[in-house]
């Protein structure tokens, strides 16, 4: 998912009882399933959590196109090529529903991508791994566009309209990305020897940066519980990580290719898949930015908009410009 | 590759191939989210272009050829693309600029083409044209505000259409092939669509208040495969996977 490491108010949730009046009427009608919009009073804490997962989630989609966008000048195809593009233009939207949704809480797109450029707001973890071959396009289709589906398709019923809104759409381009990711890994797994290679390879380096996605185990972190209270987290992230793992595991054998887990079997008990846990330290040192690209990336998303000031404010300029020569006219 | 059917859709497709090839690396890098959607759904649009084109090249050809092997299975001496397109993205405003000066050129070029005795060109030219209208309309727009924006931003578009101008002129430069399409009232001789450009962009440099070069002195050689150093770099980035793995399915 895209928001790793939401922190909350801090506190556990409040009872109904402690709550004042207003807040009280605030999770009265989020428990109704009632959505909250823009101009209804909110607690102070739902606002700053939720727009602390928004911006993450946005800054995920806008760094996201960076590993992909790698290999779009690359693409063995015209058709792969116009499919890749098209993806990675929908990252960039996606970024914007976000952002703009975002805004209707007060924070203007502009702070919040200060916030990015300046290392201070998070983004995904699994955007600072490189992509290698080609398989990896169909690798972060399938796996990483798969995981981040696992948390939005619960998000459309997040309590907050905007953010729910735009989740839906966003939702239905994800899961068609995921179905092209997987075209290509079918085309790969299927195809000559070194292109299995490439796809085996791609999963092996994928898959644990994948299962990091849903973030550690938060069962216990009060953060999450405040979060759920509020519905604007819907499930443990456990419990997200194991259903993609159930959904993945077969796919994979689909593809005949080798999850790199030894320990990944089907439990007749439980029934489901029992499956290692990623290296949490490697997670924890690239999310505070020593991942193989967090460098790179950053300052790609730097020289993009330092390089672009003066684009910006030319037509700033030129807008202010024919504004004054209206009201002059005027 | 002797019938001048195919030199027409090779000089448009491969146009439309490697503009769009260039301009798809800006995607993830542009100066406004805005700017990132629309400049790739230019490059969108283009590559849809080159593929109608390209296709179309390889079906008269009949050589068993299809749109991908005629990109990523020729040398830069087969491709018939003006040195405009292929000049490098170096900054945003050499890119817009580059862009400016193609979709000037593209829109008179597909408005005529859409009128062609050869319905398959015509028609071919009238899918991009509801394209192409809103290149034009995009980058003219954007060349205007930045011409007449800051004065760093007139210097920075200035500066790009001085160093783009001599390449401009490879759209419009003729060949015997030219010659033959013409007589077959199949397309315009390039060089008569220079004054009609040239009107296009005077006007707009009156809002612009950019100056647009006097010189004709053009780089010229593409209609003969003759190009500038950049395309050998670019196809062997576009042509990597097919080279490297031929044969392969993708």
């Amino acid at each position: 998912m895209y928001a790793q490491e939401v922190k909350s108010t801090g506190s556990k949730p409040k009872s109904l009882s402690s709550m004042s009046a207003k807040e009280k009427a605030f999770q009265e009608k989020i428990d109704r399933g009632q959505r909250i919009e823009p101009k209804d009073w909110m607690p102070e804490g739902y606002r700053r959590t939720l727009l602390r997962q928004m911006g993450q989630h946005a800054h995920s989609e806008i760094v996201g196109q960076l590993p992909e966008g790698n290999w779009i000048s690359r693409a063995p195809t015209l058709e792969r090529k116009t499919i890749l593009l098209a993806k990675v233009q929908d990252e960039a939207g996606h970024g914007l529903y976000l952002y703009s949704a975002a805004e209707t809480l007060g924070k203007s797109r502009d702070e919040m991508t200060k916030e990015l450029l300046s290392g201070r707001a998070k983004y995904s973890s699994i955007f600072n791994y490189p992509t290698l071959n080609w398989a990896d396009m169909g690798a972060v289709g399938w796996l990483v566009d798969g995981a981040a589906i696992m948390n939005q398709v619960p998000l459309q019923r997040t309590s907050y309209g905007p953010y729910a809104r735009a989740m839906v759409r966003i939702c239905k381009e994800e899961s068609f990305h995921q179905r092209q990711g997987f075209d290509i890994m079918m085309k790969m797994s299927f195809g000559s020897k070194k292109q299995k290679a490439m796809a085996q390879d791609s999963l092996n380096r994928f898959w644990y940066p994948s299962l990091m996605m849903f973030g550690p185990s938060d069962s216990e972190s009060v953060h999450s519980a405040q979060s759920m209270a509020w519905k604007i987290k819907i499930n443990f992230n456990d419990e997200l990580r194991q259903k993609f793992v159930d959904q993945t595991a077969p796919q994979a054998e689909y593809l005949g290719l080798t999850i790199p887990d030894e320990k990944l079997k089907w439990n007749e008990k439980t029934e489901q898949y029992d499956y290692s846990e990623p290296n949490w330290e490697e997670f924890f040192e690239v999310i505070s930015g020593n991942g193989p690209c967090n460098t790179e990336r950053l300052a790609a998303r730097n020289k993009a908009w330092d390089d672009g000031e003066w684009f910006r404010d030319g037509l700033l300029a030129n807008s202010t410009k024919n504004q004054n020569s209206q009201i002059a006219a005027e | 590759m002797s019938n001048p059917r195919i030199h027409l859709a090779l000089r448009m497709g491969d146009n439309s191939l490697i503009l769009s090839q260039q301009n798809s690396k800006w995607c993830g890098h542009a100066p406004t989210l805005e700017e990132d959607i629309a400049l790739a759904n230019v490059s969108l649009d283009l590559m849809g272009h080159a593929q109608m084109w390209l296709e179309f090249a390889a079906e008269v050809e009949d050589e068993g050829r299809n749109a991908d092997t005629l990109a990523f299975f020729r040398d830069t001496e087969e491709f018939r693309n003006s040195l405009l397109v292929e000049r490098p993205n170096v900054d945003f405003a050499t890119t817009l600029m580059r862009q400016y000066l193609f979709d000037a050129w593209h829109l008179e070029q597909l408005l005529l083409l859409s009128q062609s005795s050869d319905t398959l060109v015509a028609e071919i030219s009238q899918k991009a044209l509801v394209e192409v209208r809103y290149h034009r309309e995009r980058s003219q727009s954007l060349v205007i505000r930045l011409g007449d924006g800051t004065i760093d931003s007139h210097n920075r578009m200035q500066e790009a259409l001085n160093a783009l101008w001599s390449y401009f002129g490879s759209f419009f430069e003729d060949s015997k092939d030219d010659e033959m399409l013409f007589d077959l009232q199949t397309s315009p001789m390039p060089s008569s669509l220079y004054p009609r450009v040239l009107e296009q962009l005077n006007q707009d440099s009156v809002l612009s208040t950019l100056k647009i070069p006097e010189s004709e002195f053009w780089q010229k050689g593409a209609v003969q495969g003759h190009h500038t150093e950049n395309l050998g770099y670019i196809l062997a980035e576009m042509q990597y996977l097919q080279r490297t793995y031929p044969n392969s399915k993708w």
